[in-house]
């Protein structure tokens, strides 16, 4: 399969130019495809001999045990108390270990292979990512960086290393996974590690935690993988990164223990999630469910649906001595012996993060996009559903707007636009369907046939959030150009540094909500009107940015791809200001605000169904933290929210007078005009 | 070879004549039994030295200066009679190292030979050495890139002289010469960017005059004079310096004078009390130890360079010798130094060991790099010459094994006189010296050996790496130190792997620099730096910079990967020096100095990254200015600019080194 070649580079790592440089992706081969034609045992059992790293110091899963309690900087910690503290230093290490052996990863091979043939049309690998990857094990240790949207995960990237005959990584993971009995086990044994969630003080959890991760790499025994968002996104939209474990695995650079480390970000997309609407339901408060082996047991249902086919795509791997070259002066160590932990100081803490978001910009580039991320985009925008034949006009004028501006969409080139939209649309029946020529989204019916009820308002909440899943997974292209777009509705003049001032206040807002390096307002801005004005939308004249004819069309979809959030974020600015009598508790802050949504919703005085995500309303509060509209007041256990009524006032103000609604439905109407 | 081989080739009878005349007009307070006692010394002495510089079959040589020292006092020590010459070019390189009669060079069977009579290895055959110097740059005997034959005199640039400075030195007497051979022998040091110039005939800024004083009060009047005139100074000894010192400042518009201290190399006097030796600090290394030697003492600095350096050169630059765990580094060996700066002469009121009269001054001059004045007299410790001395080697597995041996031996404070580890690289570059062999037995037992070790102790042959020692002193310590030395290594998995292979260890840092010269024939630069830095940062510098040394080859367009190579070459209780070389070959690059200098800028970033110093023992010169001031901060950089400031206003002493 070939993709639209070329795309605007448009974060390229290291470069500090605005400009994007057009760059060419790689071709995917299918892996699931062998094993349709061969016998899985044999695979299973087949001679495994990865390339390792130049520097490896051959050593035992056992070893390394030993190795990490009797580190210097272990030691450091542990201190004079010793033997009870080393004791629990070994508790500690114990219950995070992996003990990867082969064995096991042959029998996730095989029963693997069974499920994902199940699963999937097709699993497929960009086979050139395969042999940079092959390289880069060889010449420094690897760490490897998936995205993060389902459990499959990193199942899947085991998988697919040992297909290829790559060394086979060790896995940070989530404790949650320890308590599923037997399973559990096995994942430590085909390499995961488990750190707990949260050890917020514990200094020895810390140092038992990052000298093993350190050890791992500096020995070179695997590369190491962890998910740089932390947790898997239930939205389709990348996570704000965490920067822990980045730091810990950049120390050893840092510290001259290493001559380079290689970060790999690995781009993992689903055509169809398998975690859907159990995402959807978690977004609406339905607790998630514990992960249990029995429930695991009762998902195998699962095993009988289509999910389309995924990809996996292994970016160019990025060195961090070459990230780090005149931002990073590694002799600052040279002064403390290196065992001694040190808190990062503020350049180099600015420096991780600023690679983290970096990072986590390539994991989106280079995600794949189906056409039914399209069709949920608009259907999206259309909540009363569309005429097919409209949906597919559309569908092909988006599809050309998402090329331009760099998009990896896997749309299959020989084959008519309906016909694509129409096999989209089946493979996902359970979230839409056609009836008389009209699409339109799968509501969940209730018996009793009320519409206005709290369930009916929550069954088309979880379709809305579950096909919002789908929108989310483009919003990274179209964020950028999408604040442009909003603030030249919002700006008082065409004057360019008055939309900037507009557009760096909007980005400021939603910089919990996307992926938005800090400090880079202005190259996101630059390159956004380079997009713009690529695709015609906009013209630069000297000091002015004036939308251009033919732009109407592409900044009302733009505005409206916004409109959620906007209307979203009013919401609970609105619930602060109006609602709110007394300070309220930060854990019922989302509950509230969700039965305040839901009851606008219901009076009809609200039709956005995505201000019911839990996500977007603890992004909008951490950014009203941020902007010191609200403050986090700490008792004992208690945390408290207090309000500034004013700012945040102020600011539903503001992003009232974006009025993207209105905006909207005059450009719409235009749009459908011009065609 | 063996201490035996040494002790056959120097029949003791032929010595005796000259050294006890020797031992007498040194010191007529001896008793007999101690002039006994030390002639056997200085005889071990002198076996030593030609042992590791010198050629092995030394009879006829060594007979006829027996002979005619009989006859004619002033001929019985060569050196003492001709020290080195005012005119340098007539017996040493003037566009390469050493003396000229010796080089390297692939004879017309394609095999390499050292040519002359004045080394170990001269006039021997390498029959390796090809291969491995073809396999590692990937260099060929057909590609030639041969230097200048000789000076164009015409390209030299006329001399800026100031006329009434010339007329005043005149009518004091000392010696001087506006020569073009002189001017330009003295404009440089041993940079490769110095001598690749001179192979390619571009001559920049020279000395518009040398001057020879034969004394301190010689000195005294050409630096009045100077100041009296405005003349630019620049001190010269050796003219061994690597790092751009004697390179003459393109900007310095007035008159350069380069002062050259090689006549002034007089051993003033012995203290056999306090064992000091006073001396002229324009006496190089060599002469300085073959005439205490004969007194049977040593000073026991041995810096790789001695063959040429200068007691001088050495207090500028803080330099140090091999055998350091012993005798100290020049910091440590120097009682009383003697300084004529434009300010006047410093030196201290007595020759007390230690004082605690404020910062020591002579913490001032040494390091100075001559920008604060010339050094004229020195007083050095003295040790009597030990009675034995041997060489060893140990093998392990791998480089780590092996610093973590060296880390043990300075832990406890056992290290021998010098204890080196080269790694695998330098390790299979010693090999490809070794001389042809003459019988098939010793073939024979090289194979056996290299069976043992690779076959039946598992050493893998890519990985190994070897320390080579020396150790000095009675003989029954030397043999109980040397079990000492050996039973920790076996620890670290170490073979003992013979004298031979530790002998031809330190036979390689004497001929490198010769090395270097036949490289530059055939395309191939390389260059050696130092550096010091804490043990447990021994072991990731050496790979980071090695690596790096690598990637910037490689990013800058170097065909062929580069040799780079380190080992350690000293040890101290906090931690180590080592050693880097790093050569290439350069076909195909437009611009190789460039390529070159960018390389080792790179290099040193990364040292310092890792923690290591900006030198060890190189000294700064104008070559790692840059970097001063992070290596002393700023209000340390300011403290030596303003006794710069002080002791020489007018920038007399202006090489512009080190600030």
């Amino acid at each position: 399969r070939v993709y639209p070649a070329l795309r605007p580079m448009t974060t390229g790592i290291g470069s500090s130019t605005p400009n994007p440089v057009l760059k060419k992706r790689d071709d995917f081969e299918d892996v699931l495809e062998e094993r349709r034609n061969s016998s899985d045992l044999r695979y299973a059992l087949r001679c495994y001999t990865p390339a390792l790293y130049k520097g490896l110091v051959p050593c035992k899963a056992s070893m390394l045990k030993s190795i990490v309690l009797q580190s210097d900087s272990l030691q450091y910690v542990v201190g004079q108390s010793r033997e009870a503290v080393q004791e629990e230093a070994a508790l500690l290490l114990e219950e995070m270990a992996h003990r990867l052996q082969l064995g096991t990863i042959r029998f996730f091979a095989f029963t693997l292979s069974k499920a994902f043939k199940a699963l999937f049309r097709g699993v497929c690998v960009n086979e050139e990512g395969i042999q940079r990857l092959q390289q880069a094990i060889q010449e420094h240790p690897v760490v490897l960086l998936p995205s993060h949207r389902s459990y499959m995960d990193f199942l899947m990237m085991s998988y697919i290393l040992y297909t290829y005959d790559l060394a086979l990584p060790v896995i940070a993971a989530g404790m949650d996974f320890i308590s599923m009995k037997f399973v559990g086990e096995m994942l430590r044994m085909s390499g995961a590690f488990f750190i707990r969630r949260s050890f917020g003080g514990d200094k020895l959890y810390w140092a038992v935690f990052s000298e093993y991760v350190k050890t791992m790499l500096r020995n070179g025994y695997a590369p190491i993988e962890f998910f740089l968002e932390g947790t898997r996104s239930r939205t389709g939209k990348s996570l704000t990164p965490k920067t822990g474990l980045l730091n810990i695995v950049m120390e050893p650079f840092f510290k001259g223990e290493v001559f380079d480390v290689n970060l790999v970000p690995v781009s993992i997309s689903y055509e169809r999630i398998l975690e859907e609407s159990l995402y959807a339901r978690e977004l609406l408060g339905v607790p998630k469910p514990k992960e249990s082996t029995s429930g695991l047991l009762k998902a195998r249902r699962i095993l009988s649906e289509d999910y389309g086919s995924m990809h996996v795509y292994f970016g160019h791997p990025v060195s961090i001595r070459s990230l780090a070259q005149g931002h990073i002066s590694r002799s600052q160590h040279n002064l403390l012996p290196r065992h001694i932990p040190q808190k990062p100081t503020a350049d180099t803490q600015a420096f991780v993060n600023d690679t983290a978001f970096r990072l986590v910009r390539l994991q989106e580039e280079n995600m794949v996009l189906k056409p039914w991320v399209l069709l949920a985009t608009l259907l999206l925008q259309n909540p009363d559903g569309m005429d097919l034949s409209t949906l597919t006009e559309q569908a092909d004028w988006l599809r050309r707007l998402a090329l331009a501006f760099g998009a990896f969409l896997d749309w299959p080139d020989h084959e008519p636009c309906s016909k694509v939209i129409s096999s989209s649309l089946a493979l996902h029946k359970n979230l839409v369907c056609v009836s008389g020529g009209r699409v339109r989204l799968v509501v969940e019916e209730l018996p009793g046939a009320e519409s206005a009820t709290e369930e009916a308002g929550f069954n088309r909440a979880v379709s809305v959030l579950s096909c919002a899943s789908y929108r989310n997974q483009i919003l990274h292209l179209f964020v950028r150009p999408a604040l442009i777009a909003v603030a030249m509705q919002t700006a008082n003049c065409s004057r360019k540094d008055e939309v900037f001032n507009c557009f760096n206040f909007l980005r400021n807002v939603f910089s919990n909500e996307f992926i938005l390096c800090p400090g880079a307002a202005v190259q996101d801005f630059e390159e956004a009107c380079y997009l713009l004005g690529k695709c015609g939308a906009v013209q630069e004249l000297q000091q002015d940015l004036v939308m251009s004819q033919s732009g109407q069309t592409t900044l009302a979809f733009l505005c409206s791809v916004l409109d959620p959030f906007l209307q979203g974020y009013q919401v609970v600015c609105r619930y602060l200001c109006e609602e709110l009598e007394e300070n309220l508790l930060e854990n019922k802050f989302v509950p509230a605000v969700r039965s305040f949504t839901l009851q606008l919703i219901l009076s009809g005085s609200l039709k956005c169904y995505e201000a019911l995500s839990s996500d977007l309303q603890k992004n909008a509060l951490a950014a009203l933290i941020r902007l010191k509209a609200v403050r986090r007041v700490k008792a004992g256990d208690q945390v408290t929210l207090k309000v500034n009524k004013i700012a945040v006032n102020s600011l539903e103000d503001t992003l009232g007078k974006t009025n993207v609604q209105h905006i909207n439905i005059y450009l719409y109407s235009s749009l459908l005009n011009n065609k | 070879m063996t201490a035996r081989d040494l002790t056959t080739s120097h029949p003791p009878s032929r010595r005796r004549a000259p050294l006890t005349r020797a031992l007498k007009r040194g010191s007529g307070m001896a008793s007999d039994g101690h002039i006994c006692e030390r002639r056997r010394a200085a005889e071990r002495r002198l076996r030593v030295i030609s042992g590791h510089l010198h050629q092995r079959a030394q009879d006829g040589h060594a007979a006829v200066s027996a002979q005619e020292c009989k006859a004619e006092a002033s001929r019985a020590n060569p050196a003492k009679a001709a020290p080195v010459p005012k005119r340098r070019h007539d017996i040493m390189k003037w566009n390469g190292w050493g003396y000229s009669d010796s080089r390297f060079l692939f004879n017309k069977k394609g095999q390499a030979e050292f040519t002359g009579k004045r080394y170990r290895l001269s006039g021997l055959i390498l029959p390796s050495l090809k291969d491995w110097f073809e396999g590692t740059f990937g260099a060929n005997l057909q590609h030639k890139s041969p230097a200048t034959p000789a000076l164009n005199v015409s390209a030299v640039p006329p001399p800026n002289l100031n006329e009434s400075f010339v007329e005043e030195l005149k009518a004091a007497g000392v010696a001087l010469s506006q020569e073009p051979e002189d001017r330009v022998f003295r404009s440089h040091g041993h940079c490769l960017h110095e001598i690749f110039a001179l192979r390619e005939g571009r001559i920049s800024r020279v000395p518009d005059l040398v001057v020879w004083p034969s004394c301190h009060n010689d000195v005294v009047k050409i630096v009045e004079l100077a100041c009296k005139h405005n003349v630019c100074l620049i001190p010269y000894g050796g003219g061994t310096s690597v790092s751009s010192a004697l390179e003459c400042p393109p900007e310095e518009t007035r008159s350069i004078v380069s002062l050259d201290t090689s006549q002034m190399n007089r051993i003033l006097w012995i203290d056999e009390k306090n064992l000091t030796a006073h001396v002229e600090a324009g006496i190089i290394g060599q002469d300085l130890e073959r005439q205490l030697n004969e007194s049977g003492y040593c000073t026991g600095h041995e810096p790789d360079s001695m063959e040429f350096s200068s007691l001088g050169g050495w207090v500028a630059t803080r330099a140090s010798g091999m055998k350091k765990n012993i005798y100290g580094n020049i910091e440590d060996l120097v009682v009383h130094i003697k300084m004529v700066t434009p300010r006047g002469v410093i030196e201290k009121s007595c020759q007390g060991p230690r004082m605690s009269t404020g910062p020591d001054i002579h913490h001032f001059i040494m390091g100075s790099e001559g920008t604060l004045g010339v050094v004229t007299e020195v007083t050095m410790k003295i040790r009597p010459v030990p009675e034995y001395q041997k060489y060893g080697s140990i093998v392990f597995p791998n480089f780590q094994q092996g610093v973590a041996c060296l880390r043990e031996v300075a832990k406890q404070r056992c290290a021998p006189a010098s204890i080196r580890l080269m790694d695998n690289e330098q390790f299979q570059f010693g090999h490809a010296l070794k001389p042809q062999v003459s019988s098939i037995f010793t073939s024979f037992l090289d194979g056996l050996k290299k069976f043992y070790i690779t076959k039946f102790k598992g050493f893998d042959p890519h990985h190994l790496c070897v320390a080579t020692l020396l150790f000095e002193g009675d003989r029954e310590k030397v043999l109980q130190h040397e079990k000492q030395v050996y039973d920790i290594a076996a620890k670290f998995g170490g073979l003992a792997a013979g004298e031979d292979n530790g002998q031809r260890g330190y036979m390689l840092t004497f001929v490198i620099a010769y090395l270097r010269d036949l490289g530059m024939d055939y395309y191939v630069i390389g260059e050696s730096f130092e550096t010091s830095v804490p043990w447990d940062r021994v072991l990731d510098l050496c790979r980071n910079v090695k690596e790096r040394i690598v990637r910037e080859c490689k990013e800058r367009g170097v065909q062929f990967p580069p040799l780079s190579t380190c080992r350690v070459t000293q040890t101290y209780d906090a931690g180590a020096c080592v050693y880097f070389y790093f050569a290439f070959n350069y076909r195909g690059l437009s611009d190789p100095i460039h390529v070159y200098e960018n390389v080792e800028h790179a290099a040193r970033e990364e040292i310092l990254a890792n923690g290591g110093s900006l030198s060890h023992h190189h000294g700064v010169g104008k070559l790692r200015k840059e970097w001063m001031k992070e290596a002393v901060s700023t209000v340390g950089l300011g403290m030596l600019k303003s006794v710069k400031e002080y002791v020489d206003p007018s920038n007399i002493f202006g090489n512009r080194n080190l600030l």
